[in-house]
């Protein structure tokens, strides 16, 4: 029973990369799109220059004793350049969303279903964090998606998902196993899944900041060929969103790093020791307090911050895999 | 769905930066209309150290020591000081923090992983001695690593100081002065009302306006003032409570670890089954007291292990041998306290006398009697063997000094599930006691117990002795293998060995650290400054009547103090409700909360951009 629902979950992790992966080929050929579109949207533009714009007249409304001023002018809505005001998503956009949503389902319910064999929560392993924590990052965007348009990036989502859920099903599979008794507790519900939430806004944050430290050099028409970014929102919007997303990141880190220590005194005698595990998660935290500070410090905001963004993602994604494989301390539940 | 919060999130681009704006330059002032209110303006903003976004650009902080070409000693402390209070400086601190902090990962820490140190040094004979000097198999008591954290916090403490009293007077100083002009702010948003009924009714419609704006922006939690026909009111003053609770919660944190750790004291100690453990200092293995501990902290309780169990994990699960559950039966007893039944396990220690007792080991204990040369019982007792590897095959030393007419020392090996290799050595294949053997190297001589060196009970110095039994080439017959119940005769007819059974026993530690709490209480303190400091907006707000030949013209802007995504839909709510509450239909007033792109621009003069992106 268990090695079959343990079976179908492997099935179904192999079924979403393969449904992800259209949707990342999809992504991909939207951006190509993107750029072609931006190519004739720039053309077109340099022949309307001489036309003015449209003025938008507006008449009275409501009742005899309320007129509204008009605008008189140009008015202030629009927001200079490369605002990433795409009307109409292309088809490639739809089909890739539509597959992420697909493979999204699917992943999920691979994880459920390792969950159902296991007996537990799915993050005890190696393999089992990377089949939750590229679940939940894909969940993290489809969310932020809802409040904010983040399509452009698509690609980098599903790339990275495909990255780790690769590397994590090939080279750490495991069978499913029972908790050995440090595990057994209700922190390992909480305190790894805050962790890998955290981790999955962390993601996000980064690939804002990657595209952000480009846009910066587009607009300083560095990189003038990249038509690409035009459709994407500028520099300055993306370093808000980037550092928006981070900061939630940063509080779910913060618990993760005080969850721990208190699992930790629980489970080991004392809440604090500098094992390898602990050393790294403080790193990552110290470097998150570093990029907001940076963010706040004259001189520092823009692509200087931004930075500290990506390298504190990649601590992260350090942390995960080279400091859970191959350094030796008392976190040794990589189940390899 | 998307794009209509697209739009909220561009409006908050333009509100963000147009807060940047008026604090990040000295022209951005006059561009955003804000110069008359600059003035007010200073005692409510929170403070911030010069190099701060949001703080202006001043010559002094700029220049410091530049200009001034001769500084006197208080003049280069000042300087200093300013230095290390300045945000690049904290900045520098914490990046070099997280550097520092990094070494202490790559090598092993005497702290953590004795073992691993001197391995180490096996390994790495040259090495060693370079990486020891530098302090990095202590790196996180090391000098260089703790003079980092500590400017760190001197520089956090010389950051949180002014602003805490800067921050109390803010708390009780009224909102700034409403702009000249609120067309240039964020969130902007103006309407007519036509008033049929000349001069008169245009004032009363006014002072209603106001009356009524005032009103609502204090209910909505607003700090209100107002100044002639406008409202200036301000909000979230817990911003800068929060990140000020949060940052000074760092530094209690930072104290209580470090002052509280010493009157604490942990210790371990390994029980058998049967056996009962008091905590004096006598009866631990291995004790670290806290710098200031005293031996009156020792509360007085015992804890006798009853029973030690291990579950295994079902052969179905794949998973054949693995310890899946870890249970010690105790009686536990403290002063005055009636004795106990209770149990210890992983990640669930038990709490006695103040302080925490956790099962972090466990193992095997071999019963044995030893009858020396003469007949007499020489040795009877339950010696704990250490496990080595993962199916418990475990190591332990019986001495025997009482044994006439030699002393004899034994270097056993416990196999729970002994299996042949095939040349004769055993193995265990399984943890659990399914086929228990013990196997014994005996020796004889002088033990060199009573030299007064003291000697570690789990060896067993081997130089001197003569091997009677056992794997050494200088032995002439095997090991002595017996299984429980089993007796052998010792060579030369040194006497017997009775391996009378097997228990188990629990390695306990013990930990008392009154400081913890305080750590605790420090950290959640932190936590919850932290959420307040990021997520309550500081914004103001200003609602303006004006009367016009046409009527009254309300005007309705923000302005962000700090990060702020939300201030133009805010702005917006504040619009919408307080023109409802004036008698405007419902549907103008959301036309006019819902687009602030639909307002009156004055003068488009040449700063109109100002409100845009800056790129
Ligand atoms: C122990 C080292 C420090 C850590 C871990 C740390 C962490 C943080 C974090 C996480 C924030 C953002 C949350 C909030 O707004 O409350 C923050 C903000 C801030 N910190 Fe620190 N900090 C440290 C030291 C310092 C020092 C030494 C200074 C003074 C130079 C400082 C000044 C500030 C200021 C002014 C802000 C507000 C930034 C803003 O306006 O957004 N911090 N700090």
């Amino acid at each position: 029973m268990t090695a079959d629902l343990a079976y179908y979950s492997l099935v179904a992790v192999y079924s979403a990369m393969a449904i992800y992966t259209i949707s990342f080929v999809a992504f991909a050929l939207d951006l190509a799109k993107r750029s072609g579109d931006a190519q004739q949207a720039a053309a077109r533009a340099a022949k309307a220059e001489a036309v003015s714009t449209a003025s938008v007249s507006r008449s009275a409304s409501g009742g005899s004793t309320v007129v509204l001023d008009r605008p008189s002018g140009g008015s202030g809505a629009s927001v200079g350049s490369g605002a990433g005001t795409r009307t109409k998503a292309s088809s490639f956009e739809r089909v890739a969303v539509a597959m992420m949503l697909l493979g999204f389902a699917v992943h999920v319910a691979s994880v459920v279903l390792r969950g159902l064999a296991a007996g537990r929560v799915p993050w005890a392993n190696m393999f089992e964090f990377s089949l939750t924590g590229t679940a939940i990052i894909v969940g993290v965007y489809l969310a932020v998606q809802l409040v904010v348009n983040l399509r452009f990036l698509g690609a980098y989502v599903m790339g990275l998902n495909l990255v780790l859920l690769a590397i994590g099903t090939v080279n750490y599979y495991v069978a499913v196993s029972p908790l050995p008794p440090a595990l057994q507790s209700a922190w390992l519900v909480i305190h790894v899944f805050v962790a890998i939430l955290g981790t999955a806004f962390f993601a996000i944050a980064a690939g804002l900041s990657a595209a952000q430290l480009v846009q910066t050099k587009r607009e300083q028409s560095k990189l003038a060929g990249l038509r690409v970014m035009d459709t994407l929102p500028g520099a300055e919007r993306l370093e808000d969103l980037a550092y928006r997303i981070a900061l939630v990141g940063f509080v779910l880190w913060t618990f993760t790093l005080i969850a721990g220590a208190i699992w930790a005194e629980r489970a080991w005698g004392r809440y604090w020791g500098w094992d390898t595990k602990e050393v790294w998660t403080f790193i990552i935290w110290v470097l998150y307090a570093g990029y907001i500070h940076a963010r706040a410090t004259r001189g520092w905001r823009g692509a200087r911050s931004s930075w500290l963004s990506i390298i504190g993602f990649a601590a992260v994604m350090f942390n995960f895999s080279v400091v859970n494989v191959f350094f030796k301390g008392l976190h040794a539940y990589s189940g390899l | 769905m998307a794009r209509s919060s697209d739009r909220d999130g561009g409006d908050a681009t333009r509100a963000s930066s147009a807060g940047t704006d008026t604090g990040a330059s000295d022209t951005g002032l006059t561009d955003t209309g804000l110069t008359d209110a600059d003035a007010t303006d200073v005692g409510g903003d929170p403070l911030r150290p010069s190099d701060h976004i949001d703080s202006v650009r001043t010559a002094a902080a700029d220049g410091a020591g530049v200009t001034q070409p001769k500084l006197g000693p208080v003049g280069y402390l000042r300087f200093f000081w300013r230095q290390l209070t300045s945000m690049k400086t904290a900045l520098f601190l914490l990046m070099l923090l997280a550097v520092a902090a990094i070494p202490g990962s790559l090598v092993p820490q005497r702290t953590s992983d004795p073992n691993g140190v001197v391995q180490y040094r096996t390994d790495h004979p040259d090495l060693f001695p370079v990486l020891d000097k530098l302090g990095v198999f202590d790196t996180y008591s090391s000098p260089w690593f703790s003079a980092v954290y500590l400017l760190l916090f001197i520089s956090l403490i010389g950051c949180i100081i002014p602003r805490t009293r800067h921050h109390f007077e803010a708390l009780r100083a009224r909102p700034p002065k409403t702009p000249a002009r609120l067309s240039r702010l964020a969130g902007y948003r103006s309407i007519t009302l036509e008033t049929g009924g000349g001069a008169g009714e245009a004032s009363t419609t006014t002072a209603r306006a106001v009356d009524a704006a005032r009103a609502q922006l204090k209910r909505a939690g607003y700090r209100t003032q107002v100044f002639g026909d406008s409202v200036s009111a301000e909000r979230g003053y817990l911003r800068e409570t929060g990140n000020l609770v949060f940052h000074s919660a760092l530094v209690g944190v930072l104290l209580t670890v470090g002052v509280g750790g010493g009157f604490g004291y942990s210790g371990q100690r390994v029980v058998v089954e049967g056996q009962t453990f008091s905590n004096v200092l006598g009866s631990y293995d291995s004790f670290n007291p806290g710098r200031w501990f005293d031996e009156s902290q020792l509360s007085p309780f015992s804890i006798a292990l009853d029973e030690f169990s291990t579950e295994y994990a079902p052969d179905s699960a794949g998973a054949a041998g693995m310890a899946t559950d870890f249970t010690a039966d105790v009686t536990a007893q403290a002063r005055g306290g009636e004795a106990e039944k209770t149990q210890i396990k992983v990640n669930s220690p038990l709490s006695i006398g103040g302080s925490n007792v956790y099962l972090l080991g466990n193992g095997y204990a071999v019963d044995v009697t030893v009858r020396d040369g003469e007949g007499n019982v020489a040795f009877r007792d339950t010696v704990p063997f250490l496990p080595q590897d993962t199916n418990l095959t475990s190591l332990g030393v019986i001495k025997v000094p009482d044994a006439l007419p030699e002393q004899l020392g034994m270097i056993g090996f416990f196999y729970p599930s002994a299996v042949d290799l095939g040349t004769g050595a055993l193995s265990s294949n399984d943890p659990d006691t399914t086929n228990p053997v013990l196997s014994l190297n005996v020796y004889s001589g002088d033990l060199g117990l009573d030299d007064g060196v003291p000697t570690s009970v789990y060896t067993l110095t081997t130089d001197g002795l003569t091997p009677l039994a056992g794997t050494d080439d200088a032995a002439k017959e095997k090991a002595i293998q017996l299984k429980p119940g089993e007796t052998a005769t010792i060579p030369e007819g040194l006497g017997t060995i009775t391996f009378d059974g097997v228990k188990r026993f629990a390695s306990f530690d013990i930990h008392h650290d009154p400081s913890q709490v305080w750590v605790l209480l420090f950290a959640g303190l932190s936590f919850a400054g932290l959420l307040t400091a990021l997520f309550v907006p500081r914004r103001r707000v200003w609602v303006k009547a004006t009367e016009t030949d046409r009527g009254v013209r309300l005007e309705y802007a923000g302005l962000a103090r700090g990060e702020d995504p939300t201030l133009g839909r805010a702005v917006g709510d504040i619009a919408r409700t307080h023109l409802g509450g004036l008698g405007v239909p419902p549907d103008v007033a959301r036309e006019v909360a819902d687009d602030p792109a639909r307002h009156d621009v004055e003068k488009p003069g040449p700063g109109a951009g100002g409100r845009g992106r800056k790129i």
